[in-house]
């Protein structure tokens, strides 16, 4: 599904170096997940697969169902099947998040050449989905994020994967800014959309979110590197000895 | 002064064979001292502090700028669906054929044209009148010019709550049309009447509206200037505002070489409510500026005034916006916000925010901001699958929603926004 090869990182503006080789396969159906601690390169990994500005690939691949992201736009990239669950959503006033979506969904099959949905389809699912993830309907009404709390925005970049049935979901510290009610609502949500035909790469600090999406490979990263990759066997040794003796074991 | 010298000069050189139209005594009176007026002022030139901005050679030239007609293809004329009575012109001239009957139950329509044959009239006490309060304490010479020689224009006199609003039509039909238009509008007590106006109206186009609005009546005012580029317009709407009064007028403009619309309005009332609203969408050589002033002169009176820009290409747009609190004006609440997105580096928003406060308890406030797509929207909208321009239109929607959401008519409003959301389809090519 997605294979990154050898992706070196740096910051535009600056001589900054953030990946210094990252390689990562991730099968269809499969779930990856890549903890780390602070600064090892986690969301510049997210950010640089997603297409945001800022950074420059000076050397690697990256490829979604074997064809080439990089040099994609980001809606492009998003029309190919990616979608990053943005650790901060971003939040756009004037927007309504209904209509935000529906133009997104829209907007995919446009560039997928498939038929548009109509109003009212789009309400039908829309509405089904919202309400498995405990989303009420001035919730969909309001402008995109404006005044949602942290779990409300993360349940909406959820309803956001599930409209847009992506094949390669990238969930940048979903986790983060959760109580532990809302953790369990998120990851019951994203469990629900797992599939074989769709692929997950789970970024986090925490083991905690590992518990309720579990995970098949776990990657850990430091300094912009994969140092190490086992099962869901090596989140639990995080948890209980921290990335320390890790990051000294492999040294 | 020279310079006053060389302006008197200009102005009698412009009205050099430029006679006032026929009529009756009290047009007659009115129109005399308007010219008298215009001819004491002299018309505006670039060094007027009032036209910094704007530079005012093409409104007031002999000759005419001349502008192609606009053709909208498969666009549908603006309010194309609101259930209204259509008073049509061409190039200023009243289109009898395409206009609807001129009837409605608690609202009489006159021509200026018919009115002003008549020695007796009840405009005689109003025409002129709000334009000549409008000209203290800044001169708008251009308004007199209008009430001097303008000889077609509507005389409405509301009496009751209008079925429905009053739609002005404004057709272009030559490439040099120079048009002046003067309607004069008294809202009796309790009264209301809405009305629209639209269309591309001329090659030059200068156009007054006066409203009075008595005691418990309510005005509302939405007009749309259409995507016709190449014309220039000078519009002053003057109104003046009785007790518990209501007073709102919003305008879409997109395109345009030059707009100057003029709002000033005086609240006389106590209790007077006035919004004031505008939503430009400019592009390339367009330059359209927003003149208003509004004067509280009585006790618990509100305005607002609510102005956005998005502008690109090298597009300017100008906000000169006051809030002049008389004396005793006790109890205002005075708003006023005037913002621009630009798209790029190139156009430019000149904002000349005013607070002028004689009274000492009173709420008033103003901001003026000028600012770029936000970045981290963008990304999120594309990152989700919105292509750049469409992201983009969304997030300039978004930016004109607080203006548009001004207009207090849903339907009129709904119909706006469609009429945006086609423009701003139809200018991605």
């Amino acid at each position: 599904m997605l294979e990154i090869k050898n992706l070196h990182v740096k910051l535009e503006e600056e001589d900054k170096i953030i990946l210094k080789g990252v390689s990562l396969s991730i099968g269809a159906g499969e779930v990856h997940a890549i903890m780390g601690p602070n600064g090892s390169g986690k969301s510049t990994t997210s950010y640089v697969l997603s297409g945001r500005d800022g950074y420059e690939v000076t050397e690697g691949t990256v490829t979604l169902n074997g064809e080439d992201i990089l040099e994609m736009e980001p809606e492009e990239r998003a029309a190919a099947g990616l979608f990053l669950a943005f650790q901060y959503p971003v939040e756009i006033p004037g927007v309504g998040n209904m209509t935000f979506l529906r133009t997104a969904v829209n907007a995919q099959r446009k560039a997928r050449g498939e038929e548009e949905m109509s109003a009212a389809d789009f309400l039908k699912v829309i509405r089904a989905k919202a309400k498995t993830l405990k989303i009420d309907a001035d919730m969909l009404k309001r402008p995109v994020n404006v005044g949602f709390s942290g779990g409300e925005k993360k349940r909406n970049e959820i309803l956001q994967m599930a409209m847009l049935e992506p094949k390669m979901c990238i969930l940048d510290e979903t986790d983060s800014g959760l109580d532990v009610d809302a953790m369990k609502l998120v990851a019951e949500g994203v469990n629900a959309l797992r599939d074989e035909g769709r692929s997950f790469l789970v970024i986090t600090h925490y083991q905690r979110l590992l518990d309720h999406i579990k995970p098949d490979v776990v990657h850990i990263m430091a300094d912009g590197r994969i140092v190490k990759t086992g099962g869901p066997e090596l989140a639990l040794e995080v948890e209980h000895n921290g990335y320390a003796d890790i990051l000294a074991e492999v040294a | 002064m020279a310079l006053r010298q060389t302006k008197e000069d200009a102005t009698t050189a412009r009205l050099e064979g430029c006679s006032l139209p026929e009529g009756g005594s009290w047009a007659t009176a009115a129109r005399k001292s308007a010219l008298a007026r215009l001819q004491d002022m002299g018309l505006p030139t670039r060094r007027d502090e009032y036209w910094k901005f704007t530079r005012p050679d093409t409104l007031t030239s002999t000759d005419v700028p001349s502008a192609a007609v606009f053709d909208p293809k498969d666009e549908p004329p603006v309010f194309d669906a609101i259930n209204r009575l259509k008073v049509v012109f061409v190039d200023g001239v009243f289109d009898p054929e395409a206009s609807d009957d001129l009837a409605m139950a608690g609202v009489k329509i006159e021509r200026l044209e018919h009115a002003a044959e008549s020695d007796i009239h009840w405009a005689k006490e109003l025409y002129g009148q709000l334009e000549i309060n409008g000209q203290t304490p800044v001169q708008r010479p251009l308004a007199a010019m209008n009430t001097a020689f303008a000889t077609d224009g509507l005389i409405i006199h509301v009496t009751e709550k209008a079925a429905r609003p009053i739609s002005l039509i404004y057709n272009h039909g030559s490439d040099v049309s120079d048009v002046l238009l003067h309607h004069l509008i008294k809202v009796e007590p309790g009264a209301e009447l809405t009305v629209l106006e639209n269309g591309p109206a001329a090659a030059r186009f200068n156009k007054v509206m006066e409203v009075e609005v008595c005691d418990g009546a309510a005005f509302h005012h939405v007009r749309a200037q259409g995507r016709d580029h190449e014309r220039r317009a000078v519009t002053h709407l003057f109104g003046r505002l009785g007790a518990e009064s209501t007073f709102k007028s919003f305008t879409l403009t997109a395109n345009g070489v030059l707009t100057r619309n003029e709002v000033v309005l005086e609240l006389i009332g106590d209790d007077s409510v006035a919004h004031v609203a505008g939503a430009a969408l400019g592009d390339g050589d367009f330059h359209h500026d927003d003149t208003i002033f509004i004067t509280h002169d009585a006790v618990n009176c509100e305005s607002r005034q609510v102005f956005k820009k998005v502008l690109r290409n090298g597009a300017t747009g100008v906000f000169q916006g006051k809030i002049l609190v008389k004396a005793g004006a006790q109890k205002t609440d005075g708003y006023q916000i005037s913002q621009a997105l630009l798209l790029d580096g190139d156009s430019q928003f000149l904002a000349k925010p005013e607070l002028e406060i004689y009274a000492d308890d009173v709420a008033c406030s103003h901001g003026s901001t000028t600012g770029a797509i936000d970045d981290e929207a963008l990304f999120y909208l594309k990152s989700r699958g919105v292509p750049e321009t469409e992201a983009q239109d969304l997030l300039v929607k978004a930016f004109l929603a607080e203006a548009i959401d001004e207009i207090e008519n849903e339907e009129i409003s709904e119909d706006l926004t469609a009429r945006l959301e086609g423009w701003l389809v139809r200018r991605r090519g």
